[in-house]
């Protein structure tokens, strides 16, 4: 372990990572998002999904640190009494976790696809990668529309509710996986022919254990620099669908839900329901799209 | 070229100016879920269909009565009106209004797809007695059934049977049939374009009888747009944008900021509706519970207990912005039959109704799903969201399931429900109107029922309807007050509010304000 980290403290990727003091610093962000979104059981002042401990009475009340605001809610409180920072700390936990599996999702499916139809060829390759192709025509955002709106048809509204986290999981994992079958498939095309794959091959290797064994690792170098940045798209999405109510019910507000609510008191005056979710939500995106930039960077040896 | 292209867009600016003069670009926050005449007694329905059919009797602005399609209306004997009806109508589709068509459109609202029964359920029988008169013959003396018959859209026999629509259409099951999206009425206003959801166009009908009438001497308006805009913030924002000249419902957080914007008038008033909870309180077993073998709501220390819970104070500061008359009986003061003293909420007492869910055996509390629409009342989903929260603290755990209306009333109208929300609005101005619709037993008779989706039923109430139905004078007013002491006492639904509704519009129309919460735009005039 120990041996590790010194390898990457010597690596070129921590010397660029140091060299940089906007990736540092969402580095930093990145990580307080995700130790808070984690912790937020144990931090947050409230809870806002027990709904026996929300006032009426508290309703509305603005941020601290305006008149009227009191300290027990920093960030001012919702239609319902909610307490803003402690939905926002539940909130971008949900929005994480469908952000996160949404994208490791996309990335199994669009990683197998990839190194099968790269590896394999001739007919399988023209059929995946054709299907990629339309799917790649339509908005992601359609695409996780449509799953979602067949989901909602097929199953009745009481179940729809319990697994609406993974039918929004699926609907954006579906939508983004051709972002990842598509550069794996050229990188494995690369490497089936080079050298270590014939000897294998010669030597009576599986077909199966080649690909997985011997090209996986090879191409694996872009699939974290594209799930890095599709996280940030996938947190996005979430909110998306969220916003347009068909993502994951209200009882469970992510950040988007928030603002959608706030949305509603917009024009009234209570600018703290929407803005602050809203601004949670531009931080945590920017600061692992940023990651995700340098990442691309320091990945790509022609910048070095 | 240049020069040419700044006269043309400067002549089509003009032009759109000059022609949008005399529309009214109006939105609200749900679509009608029908157009057809007597299949939903809905006010966003009614709100469209009024504007295109008319009815025999009509509302003045203080919502007292006035000749419609029938000129004179008269009780020739206890048992039969006749009514003299307006010579020379026309349908939009060219159609002559008879004496047939009455008794065609009274006899459609009578039947077992109609929901419109409540109004026409004394009726026996229609007859023509001449090509302009009718007699309306009716089980027991009616005294109010011009009340009544001022709800009763007038619709062609011929047209309507040539477009396979004889009966109304069955909202429960979401049939589809021609009066769906078609009109054919006598109205002040011809739809011209229907697209659900979307808009809904409605052209000035020259020909129409009232724009004689003096209550429409300045009206102007050429064309309707209507537009159902969901969102509250879209809404308003179109309002102030310019994209809409009329709101019918904005939403309460925005009535300061309108009411301070150049150019926007709001109008305010009560309406005659109230708002109010209903419980399954007929199955054994409830459809949508934890609780299993019995159903909670058929106790009545369980139905008190969750009355207790209600902070109505909070949801009135909060929720309504003060735009809201909280209340504990049926119906408000304007209605026929009002008692004050009936007027009497059960107090906030959450220690209370702990108690009381004790005693009935539910020391844990227990599990339902409460029924909420989110277009269709004002601020309807916040509101229950707000009664989730204060059911929680009594251990009564609430999964709130709101839709929009259409979905809504389609669900609660299969009694595919266990508790729900209901806003009812008393276009008769009659107590019978709301104790017949909501707690008489539904016993399959035209109007009893009609609305009593948790199927309450009670004897003595029954018994009390029924006397309303015939007695008149101090008699029937005595039986209400002690139909309106069963309600307070038993429970059969938890009264909130009276709704308070107000308008907004440019400064340039000008529209009465109605408790009926319905926008007569034959009376509007845009300046």
């Amino acid at each position: 372990m120990a041996n590790a980290f010194a390898q990457l403290r010597d690596s070129d990727i921590w010397w660029s990572f140091k060299r940089s003091p906007v990736t540092v610093i969402s580095a930093i962000v990145a990580l307080i998002c995700i130790v808070t979104a984690v912790a937020a059981p144990f931090i947050a002042p409230h809870n806002p999904f027990d709904v026996a401990t929300l006032n009426l009475l508290d309703a509305f009340k603005p941020p601290a640190w305006i008149d009227e605001g009191e300290a027990d809610y920093l960030l001012g409180t919702d239609d319902q009494g909610r307490d803003l920072l402690s939905a926002i700390l539940y909130g971008a936990r949900i929005s994480l976790f469908v952000g996160i599996s949404a994208t490791v999702f996309a990335a199994l499916v669009g990683v197998s696809v990839g190194l099968l139809a790269g590896f394999l060829g001739g007919t399988v390759d023209a059929l995946l990668m054709r299907i990629a192709d339309i799917q790649l025509t339509f908005p992601s955002i359609l695409v996780a529309l449509l799953v979602d709106g067949i989901v909602r048809a097929a199953v009745p509204r009481e179940v729809h509710d319990q697994i609406a986290l993974f039918v929004v999981v699926v609907a954006i994992g579906i939508s983004e996986w051709p972002k990842f079958a598509r550069p794996v498939r050229g990188s494995t095309m690369v490497e089936r022919n080079k050298e270590y794959v014939l000897a294998a091959r010669v030597i009576g290797v599986s077909s199966f254990r080649i690909m997985t064994g011997h090209v996986l690792p090879n191409v694996l170098g872009p699939v974290l620099v594209i799930a890095t940045l599709n996280l940030g798209l996938a947190i996005l999405a979430e909110a998306t669908l969220s916003f347009l109510g068909v993502g994951v019910p209200p009882t469970q507000p992510s950040l988007g839900t928030l603002i959608r609510v706030g949305n509603d008191f917009l024009f009234s005056g209570e600018w703290w329901i929407t803005i602050f979710p809203g601004v949670s939500l531009v931080i945590m995106v920017l600061s692992v799209n940023l990651l995700g930039d340098w990442l691309r960077d320091a990945l790509n040896p022609k910048l070095r | 070229m240049r020069q040419w292209i700044a006269v043309a867009l400067l002549a089509t600016l003009l032009g759109s100016q000059v022609a949008s003069a005399r529309t009214v670009r109006w939105a609200a926050s749900g679509d009608p879920n029908t157009l057809d005449p007597h299949s939903q007694n809905v006010g966003t329905v009614a709100m469209v269909l009024q504007q295109i059919y008319d009815t025999l009797i009509t509302r003045t602005e203080t919502l007292g009565l006035a000749p419609g399609l029938a000129l004179t209306w008269e009780q020739a004997e206890p048992n039969r009106w006749r009514l003299t009806l307006r010579e020379g109508v026309r349908f939009h589709e060219g159609e002559a209004f008879t004496s047939d068509d009455v008794v065609f459109s009274l006899t459609r609202a009578l039947a077992p797809t109609s929901n419109f029964g409540i109004y026409v359920d004394t009726i026996e029988s229609v007859r023509e007695a001449g090509p302009l008169a009718v007699d309306i013959i009716t089980k027991t003396p009616d005294p109010i059934l011009p009340n009544k018959l001022a709800s009763v859209f007038m619709m062609s026999r011929s047209w309507s049977e040539r477009n396979n629509a004889p009966r109304p259409q069955n909202t429960r099951t979401r049939e589809e049939m021609f009066t769906v999206r078609n009109t054919n009425g006598t109205g002040a206003f011809r739809m011209t374009v229907r697209e659900p959801d979307v808009r809904t166009v409605m052209a000035r009908n020259d020909a129409w009888w009232g724009w004689r009438e003096a209550t429409s001497a300045n009206a102007n308006v050429t064309e309707i747009i209507f537009r159902p805009i969901g969102s509250d913030p879209t809404r308003v924002a179109a309002l102030l944008s310019g994209e809409v000249d009329f709101v019918l419902d904005p939403p309460l957080q925005d009535l300061a900021r309108l009411r301070a914007a150049p150019g926007i008038r709001v109008l305010e008033g009560p309406e005659v509706r109230t708002i109010f909870l209903a419980f399954d309180t007929f199955r054994d077993e409830l459809l949508y519970s934890d609780v299993r073998g019995r159903n909670p709501f058929r106790d009545l220390r369980v139905r008190h207990a969750l009355y207790h819970a209600i902070d109505i104070a909070a949801i009135n500061r909060t929720t309504m912005r003060g735009q809201s008359v909280p209340t504990g009986t049926l119906f408000p003061p304007q209605v026929n039959g009002y008692v004050q003293a009936e007027d009497i909420r059960l107090p906030l007492d959450a220690a209370r109704a702990r108690t009381l869910l004790t005693e009935a055996g539910y020391p844990q509390g227990f599990g339902i799903t409460l029924d909420c629409p989110n277009n269709r009342y004002i601020n309807d989903e916040q509101i229950c969201q707000a009664i989730v929260a204060m059911w929680a603290r009594i251990g009564v755990r609430t999964q709130l399931n709101s839709m929009p209306l259409a979905p809504y009333f389609a669900k609660i109208q299969r009694d595919d429900t266990s508790a729900y929300m209901l806003g009812w609005g008393v276009p008769t101005l009659d107590a019978l109107y709301s104790f017949q619709s909501l707690v008489a037993t539904r016993n399959g008779a035209q109007g009893d029922g009609i609305w009593n989706y948790g199927r309450y039923s009670n004897p003595a109430m029954d018994a009390l309807i029924q006397r309303m139905k015939v007695e008149s004078g101090a008699a029937r007013l005595a039986t209400i007050a002690e139909a309106l002491r069963v309600v307070r006492t038993d429970v059969p639904v938890i009264p909130l509010h009276h709704q308070m509704i107000p308008w907004a519009m440019r400064s340039n129309i000008a529209i009465p304000h109605m408790a009926n919460n319905q926008p007569y735009f034959r009376w509007a005039r845009v300046e």
